[in-house]
């Protein structure tokens, strides 16, 4: 042990002796040392470049932390540091080899600041110096990089990259960012028309981005074909944006459902017209915090998980509130529609006041699981991961509701009730237990409703208020009582105000889709599908 | 006979209990107070926003009468609930004045609550102090504005775009909340956008209603706009609530700051507390005060406001530092006139000067607006903002917008001979009137 100490002892000196392996490596650190003085973004900007122009794999380090806002001065001797936050101090690591070397308290280090500019010009100067890089996502990003900052100068190092390039996808985007570099080169038409090709049959907006300039800045043939090869883009982009309309359709469909889909059972299946139901979706959202902020406290490991967790507990909070609502006022206002809407009005003012002096009146931070957040691309059509979980999510929801109404015991006795209460009670059904499970069933899932949409919208007192006219509006359209009607109402609503979107604005298009429902209603009152029976005239 | 006597009695009787409580009022306020008004929503949709500068006055009353109160008087705080409710802001008003007896009032967030107490200050000769950046275009006797003018506001926020530091922006997404301050405020930027010779196929103007929260067609339409191949960017006036999803749809698609930046004017380190920031580092606001500024008097006022809020968490804003402002410049006007007589505290306002925040001197100008600083920051991880750019010097708020041709004409100068908020420099008369 001594022995092995020993000479590991030794090794370290030896090390220590040894002149710098790397001769640029002084050279680079005198650069870097140049940050400590620079105290404009200019100035930095300057160092940046410098940085840069040296082509060292190794600047790769001080530059992605410069742009990560972590590159730190010390204030006792000038050196350059990258920080890393550990607690109330900052480990510094080595600004070149990321060795360790020691620890900082905040405020002895002064932070190296860096705006757009100045991570743009990061950027596109890391996309050149990571061309090599091992990893291909870091291949991709580079190219990508370079192909949105064509510089002539990237022309030979793309090159070399593309000849040593073995992934395919990852050469094609190398060979469009070669000429987008080519296109603002002078090199003879022919290339740039060979260019103007390879973008063309890209497609994407960035394509259309960078041909929009060359158009600009050209003349004769290459300009006709930027020209041609845009008109061609557009085109295809145009049936790409109908696509997105319909998905962002479908999208705003599924949080309508998921909004409504409590409401169609309290308001729906019993007639209930329960203004707390929005106040039901913010308990669930709360509960969803709560429970982020117990994982984020105890079991930070546990963070992806949150929402699984927090979706029992959601439903259990929601309905356990909803049974004591119906308990405790609403089974005595059965059959008094507007006194059943004042008392559920004041009992939602009560839960959002109870909140809000709980968890005060600000904003609440619930986060997005990883599995949540970014987006991937279908085509030219962008799809944002939260939104399709929540797609999927109020699918099921949708249909384990569905199973619970027409295959189980509960779900029979709960349609019984509804379509003939004394029928169903001389049957033996217990009815006022079947009300209180049935309303609170709805509260619980609007509770579920509000863990999904803790992912989308604000956590916060109000939260409930913004979606209680729009799950009306749903449930009506779709006729009451009828969880099919619900499904297909929340989508149609949904396609069409997206489709409305563009082209009447945000605010013109939700007054159109009012004033055709109402113009629906008048010509059908009880809705896209109507409950035929006795229980719409009870 | 016997009901109606009983109904007599009963009416009877509730107006002596009536009578008794009005008769205990005055009782109740000693003659040794001076009482402060705060009309700040604690409930409805505007709490998220409100309930805090209710926090910071009353912790700004207790330290001034900690130093000894005012006049040789305790200062006494009188809190009402306007519920987020425009009719309601002008009757708490008026309670507030007439049947509490308040000097001075802190109060209004939106513009609308503002405009619907301004004819109960008129009538009833009170002061308000209205600490919120807004639209402009008014400027009345009874009312001290402490929040920006879009003067000290959007116009620098703008010039920051088009600056090299800033990206050279060449082209423009007006993106706002359908109501008064973004559709004014939009207004002069078109205005001024164009005066910079901006064309106006580069411009793009969208609302969105109150609490919008599906942002998927509008950031879309956004990428859309910047794929055109100049430098673009986004001025928002996006209001509050609805500003969460916005941010979260931009970063989930993938838009980036060093791309397509947002510059915010409603967005402050209270609504950044709702959110993971992490995607949106770079995006901007322009403000004329950050927590992150690093002054003692700023250092010293987020130790009070923590001591006094008892969580370390709790966030500063620029609201907050106005409200510090006015009330500071309403203490010392009132020492200057020796009386909280609204008249003569008026008069005693103009020319107070009192340290601000941002490490510098806050004046009080003829027209009823402060001098501020502007910065503008960019977001940080943390969820706080870095200063990367501040006005040299002060600017002073201007009230009528010279970009806008109704209001161009127009000045306010609230000292002795003219009096007057609206004088027409070209036409010699007090009574111009504004864009709304």
């Amino acid at each position: 042990m001594i022995l092995i100490r020993a000479i590991g002892l030794m090794l370290l000196l030896l090390l220590g002796t040894l002149p710098p392996s790397n001769a640029g490596e002084a050279d680079l650190r005198a650069v870097i040392g140049k940050f400590a003085t620079a105290t404009n973004f200019p100035a930095i900007e300057a160092v940046v470049r410098e940085l840069a122009a040296t082509s060292d794999p190794a600047v790769e380090r001080p530059l992605a932390a410069l742009a990560e806002g972590s590159l730190y001065v010390r204030k006792a001797d000038s050196l350059v540091f990258v920080g890393k936050e550990s607690g109330d101090s900052i480990e510094l690591l080595d600004a070149l080899t990321g060795e360790k070397s020691g620890e900082a308290a905040k405020t002895d280090i002064i932070k190296i600041k860096v705006n757009n500019t100045l991570r743009r010009v990061i950027r596109d100067a890391l996309g050149t110096l990571t061309l090599g890089s091992k990893d291909p996502a870091v291949r991709i990003a580079a190219a990508d990089t370079m192909f949105k900052t064509p510089d002539a100068a990237n022309i030979e190092p793309l090159d070399t990259a593309i000849t040593n390039e073995s992934v395919a996808s990852v050469k094609a985007l190398l060979e469009q960012a070669r000429a987008a570099s080519v296109l603002v080169s002078d090199r003879p038409e022919a290339d740039k028309l060979a260019a103007i090709a390879l973008i063309g049959a890209r497609g994407d907006r960035d394509a259309v981005s960078l041909l929009t300039s060359v158009e600009a800045n050209s003349e004769g043939a290459v300009k006709d074909a930027a020209t041609a090869a845009i008109t061609n883009i557009n085109s295809t982009l145009a049936l790409w944006d109908a696509g997105q309309n319909i998905w962002y359709g479908i999208s705003l469909g599924s949080v309508l459902l998921l909004a409504a889909i409590g409401l169609a059972i309290t308001f729906g299946v019993m007639g209930v017209i329960n203004m707390a139901h929005g106040e039901m979706v913010m308990l669930g959202a709360y509960t969803t915090f709560v429970v982020q902020e117990v994982i984020r406290n105890s079991f930070p490991g546990l963070f992806d998980w949150s929402l699984v967790i927090a979706l029992p507990l959601a439903f259990l909070v929601a309905a356990l509130v909803g049974l004591v609502i119906e308990r405790g006022l609403i089974r005595f206002l059965y059959g008094r529609p507007l006194e059943t809407l004042l008392a559920t009005w004041g009992v939602s003012l009560i839960l959002q006041q109870a909140v809000r002096t709980i968890f005060g009146p600000t904003n609440q931070e619930v986060g997005n699981p990883s599995w949540m957040s970014g987006s991937f691309n279908i085509g030219q059509l962008a799809v944002t991961w939260n939104r399709l979980w929540i797609l999927v999510f109020a699918l099921g929801v949708f249909a384990v509701l569905l199973y619970v109404m027409k295959r189980t015991p509960w779900g029979l006795q709960m349609r019984a009730v509804t379509a003939n209460r004394r029928m169903a009670a001389s049957m033996g059904i217990r009815t006022p237990w079947v009300d209180a499970l049935t309303f609170a069933l709805g509260s619980g899932i609007a509770g579920i409703a509000g863990v999904a949409l803790s992912q989308i919208d604000n956590v916060s007192p109000n939260l409930g208020r913004g979606y209680i006219i729009d799950s009306f509006m749903v449930v009506v359209f779709g006729g009451v009582g009828n969880l099919w009607g619900t499904l297909v109402g929340a989508f149609s609503l949904g396609i069409v105000n997206k489709f409305l979107e563009p082209y009447a604005g945000a605010v013109l298009g939700k007054i159109v889709v009012l004033v055709l429902i109402i113009l629906f209603i008048q010509k059908r009152p009880r809705g896209l599908f109507a409950l035929k029976g006795r229980s719409v005239e009870a | 006979m016997r009901g109606s006597f009983s109904t007599i009695a009963k009416m009877f009787s509730v107006g002596v209990v009536t009578a008794g409580l009005l008769m205990s009022v005055p009782a109740k306020a000693a003659d040794d107070t001076i009482k402060v008004g705060i009309l700040h929503s604690l409930s409805g949709t505007m709490a998220i926003s409100e309930t805090t500068l209710k926090d910071a006055m009353l912790m700004l009353i207790e330290e001034q009468n900690a130093k000894g109160g005012l006049l040789g008087k305790k200062l006494e705080a009188v809190v009402v609930d306007p519920a987020s409710n425009w009719p309601l802001f002008a009757e708490k008003a008026r309670e507030l004045i007439s049947k509490d007896k308040v000097a001075a009032v802190f109060g209004c967030w939106t513009s609308v609550s503002r405009k619907s107490v301004l004819p109960v200050f008129s009538e009833l000769d009170n002061i308000l102090f209205y600490p919120v950046q807004y639209e402009g275009e008014e400027s009345e006797r009874n009312v001290f504005y402490t929040g920006a003018a879009p003067n000290q506001q959007a116009i620098p926020a703008v010039d920051y775009l088009m600056s090299e530091d800033g990206g050279s922006v060449k082209r423009w997404v007006l993106e706002g909340t359908d109501y008064v301050y973004p559709r004014t405020t939009n207004k002069i930027l078109e205005a001024y956008l164009k005066a910079k010779g901006v064309a106006a196929e580069d411009v793009m103007v969208n609302y969105t209603p109150f609490g919008f929260s599906d942002w998927q067609t509008e950031v879309s339409a956004i990428k859309k706009f910047g794929s055109a191949g100049k430098k673009t960017a986004v001025v928002s006036t996006v209001n509050g609530d609805a500003n969460v999803p916005f941010y979260k749809e931009l970063g989930n698609q993938g838009i980036k700051a060093e791309d397509i930046p947002v510059m915010a004017f409603s967005v402050g380190e209270e609504e950044l507390a709702g959110l993971d920031t992490a995607p949106l580092v770079g995006h901007l606001a322009a403000w004329n005060y950050f927590e992150s500024v690093d002054t003692p008097e700023n250092a010293k006022f987020i130790t009070d406001w923590h001591k006094f809020i008892k969580n370390d968490k709790r966030t500063t804003n620029d609201p907050m530092e106005a409200h510090y402002i006015g009330f500071n410049m309403w203490v010392k006007a009132v020492e200057k006139a020796g009386t909280t007589d609204p008249d003569k505290v008026i008069d005693a306002m103009v020319g107070v000067s009192v340290p601000n925040l941002t490490g510098g001197y806050s004046t009080m100008m003829p027209n009823h607006h402060i001098t501020k600083p502007v910065l503008i920051g960019e977001i940080q991880a943390d969820g706080q903002f870095e200063t990367v750019s501040q006005t040299p010097g002060l600017v002073m708020g201007d009230e009528w917008s010279d970009y806008l041709p109704d209001s161009k004409d127009l000045i306010s100068d609230w000292r002795a001979p003219l009096s007057c908020g609206n004088f027409n420099v070209a036409t010699g008369k007090c009574g111009g009137k504004g864009t709304n």
